[in-house]
């Protein structure tokens, strides 16, 4: 009987981490963005039928980089466990936070006891009455969750990205302003020039705050050029 | 396999379904209005809903339903509202047990959001119909406690260009009604108004008050069925469903209709 090679907790999680993080960076990025009438999300996405990006319940949505069967599984348990929610007390108690929550035991679950982690990295955002009260969460492929502000990138050359927000982002920004900032950072290349996507590769979507009950709404393309047209 | 504690259960990441209330049935069958059966014995008193009409128009469907909720002979309730939008593009009234109509709305609503979410598409009219045929369907044993719940659904179909209306029985039976139709104890009465007031392709106005007509009718021959309330103010339910979605028609829109109606009967009485 041949004995098994010890492999240290370190080297395993290690091994583990950097499979999961390799398989997030192969996809294209997404942006999570806050304005002043809500939170905004693109990502280059050429399918009109595969999304990235969902609504989850009235004021929740959800987006998502990695490998696409694996959030679309998830995406579907968080709409499951909303809506079970809201039947079970009411539409007003379900939150993102519970369902952050839920997500980061889930994947974290996954991260230290199956063979293979979950390969990606989602971000759940929930808009409130006013800027302030907006929540964004973003959650790693280990469980990790952080509270963001202001913005998420996720996937992709994210740090570079990041970077490219933080030149750009202003407090206030309008739709248009937003959109754009995000479509200029999902076409930036570090140094060399920005690449230029067209609105019929973009996917866009926003909880929009204004709206009554469901607050979510997908943006079609021709809207998407006129914010890009009005924003630039 | 056992789920594992902390992690979202193996039911909310299995794959391949789109219904809420079959997702419901696999995880916790006890929160549906047939998981819990019922112990032998005599009923207690309880509210029931009564009278819905709903007729088709130029575009779309008008539904309304009066505001009385009884309990044997109590008047349980003035102001109930059993007529609820389904989803944007239908329309769903009820009666029977007010309790469990109210949880069949609100599962039926659920339901259609739900499978919108998780497709990212609209159920097609006839869809909608069918599922809720088979949640009434699932609702046959209590049905045959005395607990009966009885929908009337309307929508505009999109695909036709037109309002089409539902009706249903305990066993889950679905009829497409041509015209009109009525639900409930008063609606023996508001079907024969119906009948008499109803013309195709009625402008929504005049649609309102012929549904508005149908239920004074009801409310005049049967006591479960509560006319309009002048001095309380209280008018039925109606909401208008067209090409433009669901629409609830608002007090003082109804309280000129209430009014047109009233002096339409003073008149055939002064004759």
């Amino acid at each position: 009987m041949s004995m098994p090679f010890y492999v240290s907790p370190e080297q395993l999680m290690k091994d583990r981490a950097d499979y999961a993080r390799k398989g997030i960076a192969r996809g294209r990025s997404v942006v999570v963005v806050g304005y002043d009438e809500g939170i905004a999300f693109a990502t280059e996405n050429p399918s009109a039928a595969l999304h990235k990006i969902s609504e989850i319940y009235d004021r929740i949505a959800f987006a998502a980089v990695g490998k696409y069967n694996e959030f679309e599984n998830l995406r579907v348990a968080g709409i499951r466990y909303a809506d079970l929610r809201g039947y079970s007390y009411d539409r007003s108690d379900v939150s993102a936070r519970a369902l952050a929550n839920a997500y980061a035991q889930t994947l974290g679950t996954v991260f230290t006891t199956e063979s293979k982690p979950l390969e990606v990295e989602l971000a759940v955002a929930e808009v409130g009455a006013t800027p302030d009260a907006d929540q964004i969460y973003r959650l790693s492929y280990d469980g990790s969750v952080s509270d963001e502000r202001r913005f998420v990138v996720m996937g992709g050359q994210a740090d570079q990205l990041t970077a490219r927000m933080e030149d750009g982002w202003r407090a206030g920004m309008d739709l248009g302003g937003a959109v754009s900032l995000a479509v200029a950072a999902l076409g930036s290349h570090g140094e060399d020039e920005p690449r230029r996507i067209e609105p019929g590769q973009l996917e866009v979507a926003v909880l929009d705050r204004t709206r009554p009950r469901r607050a979510f709404r997908r943006l079609r393309t021709d809207a998407v050029a006129d914010l890009l047209a009005a924003g630039a | 396999m056992p789920d594992l504690p902390g992690r979202l259960p193996a039911s909310f990441t299995t794959p391949g379904n789109a219904s809420f209330v079959d997702f419901l049935a696999s995880h916790d069958p006890s929160l549906l209005p047939a998981g819990r059966g019922l112990p032998p014995g005599e009923l207690p008193a309880s509210p029931h809903g009564t009278t819905i009409v709903a007729l088709r128009h130029a575009g779309g469907v008008v539904m309304a339903g009066d505001r009385r909720a009884t309990a044997g002979s109590m008047i349980a309730s003035r102001q109930i509202e059993k007529v609820h939008p389904a989803d944007h593009y239908s329309a769903i009234g009820i009666a029977g047990t007010a309790g469990l109509a109210l949880e069949l709305v609100r599962l039926f609503q659920l339901e259609l959001e739900h499978y919108e979410k998780i497709e990212g598409a609209v159920l097609s009219l006839d869809g909608k119909a069918n599922r809720l045929a088979t949640m009434v369907r699932g609702g046959l044993g209590l049905a045959m406690q005395g607990l009966a719940v009885l929908p009337l659904f309307g929508g505009y179909d999109a695909d036709r260009g037109a309002g089409r209306i539902f009706s249903y029985d305990v066993t889950g039976g679905r009829y497409e009604e041509s015209d009109h139709h009525a639900v409930g104890s008063g609606s023996v009465f508001a079907r024969g108004s119906l009948k008499k007031l109803w013309r195709p392709r009625l402008p929504e106005g005049d649609a309102i008050e012929v549904a508005v007509h149908a239920l004074v009718d009801a409310a005049d021959d049967d006591s479960a069925t509560g006319g309009p309330d002048l001095v309380r103010r209280i008018w039925p339910t109606v909401a208008v469903v067209d090409m433009d979605g669901y629409r609830a028609v608002g007090p003082d829109e109804l309280a000129d209709v209430v009014a047109r109606v009233d002096a339409a009967r003073r008149e055939d009485e002064q004759r």
